[in-house]
């Protein structure tokens, strides 16, 4: 008989233990993001499509359209042309990454001589079409600079967009 | 049963905003109890449920229900028509035909019964007959296998449901609600019942068909139970019931132990609603922290544990009236 009581007294406080716990997540805030109408803060080692480092000295890009990261991808994603302002100087003027073929390894960051290009944070990357995946970073780079409020870099005056121009100059 | 016999304080406008009243009731009730479980469930494990038709996902539940409406009505091709096609209907009638007793405030009755709970609880008993006609004329064995656990659990849980409501009826000493809530004037009878409050509670989530005691509908085992083969507004009309079930048993305990309309500062209905509401939330709360029980566990809880109680208590219970 004293078991038989001490039984459903046992099992009841475990019950309201069991609902204790539950109202305290009731009240708990909610870990949820409303992911298209929300963004959250990434890592900092969070690996997105890569993009130009901000140099804080110049306000510009430091990229000298070497080639470096174009002919290191295993991925052949990298479309860079690049432009001679003057004799010394070589700039892009363009640089798009088709991301969809993208494996994230990071031999363009790795081997870039001027560390010119970062991971970035950007995760809200699905689209309709596979046009939506290819990126142009160095209009994203333009992007950040009116964003940080600093004066943007124009694309440089480059050669009208021919075939075998630009390559040819590369290659000479 | 003088009312009955002599409708003296019965008039046809009366009647007719009764009747507009308490469908309206319903399917407002039943619109909301679906969003607040959803939003329940969701807190619960962190999640914020429905965000997205209207405010804070206030009327999903109205999107769903209209899509309800445009489902097709399937009827399988061996299921017992006539049967089968009666027992939606004859699932929410009786639980239209209870909110004829319930005291909303002082003034707020449509009619009061000198036989009032025991006019509840013979509808309520009518729900089980409903569920066995639709699980035995679906054809389809997860259809019966539910209906018959229904029906073994409905019948094992009215009786210490019964026996706790009868000590609170011995200390009063009326079947009607309005003197039930009246005698609440001073103090709410929880303080003075716990044990009946909670034994009510635990008999009124399993007579309402909800977990942990949602052995007839339970969907890992059984598809849906009962109503695997309903669709459409049928479906809904099952659901419709569930929900409104829900609102009785909660409006029943409002009346038995919370004290109905009496409250401070706010108007009597306001203070129903909000106990009815607060005893639905303590259902969901069970709902959404334990797990199903086994179905022997179910019978064996009944039968050992939730009547011996009652009994005692109705017995103790009948010892301090008779002393006092």
């Amino acid at each position: 008989m004293v078991s038989y009581f001490k039984e459903i007294l046992t099992g009841f406080a475990s019950l309201l233990g069991g609902m204790a716990v539950t109202i305290r997540y009731f009240f708990k805030p909610i870990v949820t993001v409303q992911y298209p109408r929300e963004k959250i803060i990434m890592t900092p080692r969070f690996r997105g499509h890569t993009q130009f480092i901000l140099d804080p000295e110049t306000g510009t890009h430091r990229c000298i359209a070497c080639e470096l990261c174009v002919r290191t991808c295993p991925s052949q994603l990298i479309t860079m042309k690049g432009v001679k302002l003057d004799t010394k100087k070589k700039v892009p003027w363009m640089y798009v990454i088709e991301y969809q073929y993208c494996s994230l390894c990071g031999l363009c960051i790795e081997v870039c001589p001027t560390t010119s290009l970062e991971w970035s944070d950007e995760y809200r990357l699905a689209g309709f079409t596979r046009e939506d995946s290819v990126f142009d970073i160095f209009a994203r780079l333009q992007n950040q600079q009116r964003l940080a409020g600093l004066p943007v870099t124009p694309v440089p005056e480059h050669p009208a967009e021919g075939e075998a121009e630009p390559e040819g100059e590369v290659q000479a | 049963m003088e009312c009955l016999t002599h409708p003296a304080g019965v008039s046809v406008l009366g009647m007719l905003a009764g009747i507009i009243g308490v469908i309206a009731l319903v399917a407002v009730n039943a619109l909301f109890l679906i969003w607040m479980e959803r939003k329940v469930s969701a807190h619960m494990q962190l999640r914020p449920g429905p965000m997205e038709v209207g405010w804070h996902g206030a009327i999903q539940t109205v999107a769903d229900a209209l899509k309800l409406m445009g489902k097709e009505l399937i009827t399988p091709r061996d299921v017992d028509r006539p049967v089968y096609l009666a027992a939606p209907i004859v699932v929410f009638l009786p639980v239209l035909l209870t909110f004829l007793v319930i005291p909303f405030s002082q003034t707020l009755i449509i009619r009061d019964m000198n036989v009032g709970i025991l006019l509840i609880l013979a509808f309520a008993a009518l729900t089980v007959l409903a569920i066995l006609m639709a699980g035995w004329a679906s054809n389809n064995k997860y259809s019966v296998l539910g209906a018959i656990r229904s029906v073994a659990q409905n019948i094992a849980y009215e009786i210490p449901l019964l026996i706790t409501l009868m000590s609170i009826i011995l200390m009063v000493g009326s079947f009607s609600l309005v003197d039930i809530v009246a005698a609440q004037k001073t103090y709410w009878f929880v303080l003075v019942q716990p044990l009946a409050f909670i034994l009510y509670l635990t008999c009124a989530t399993a007579e309402t068909n909800r977990a942990p005691f949602d052995l007839p509908e339970a969907e890992s085992e059984l598809v849906a139970g009962f109503h695997t083969e309903y669709s459409g507004m049928r479906f809904a009309l099952f659901f419709l019931a569930e929900y409104t079930n829900m609102f009785i048993v909660a409006a029943i305990a409002t009346v038995f132990f919370l004290g109905g309309w009496h409250g401070p500062f706010l108007p009597g209905i306001a203070w129903f609603f909000i106990k009815v509401y607060f005893v639905i939330f303590m259902i969901m709360w069970f709902r959404w922290t334990f797990p199903r029980v086994r179905f022997d566990q179910l019978i064996t809880f009944a039968w050992k544990i939730l009547i011996p109680l009652a009994f005692a208590n109705l017995i103790i219970t009948a010892f301090i009236m008779k002393l006092r």
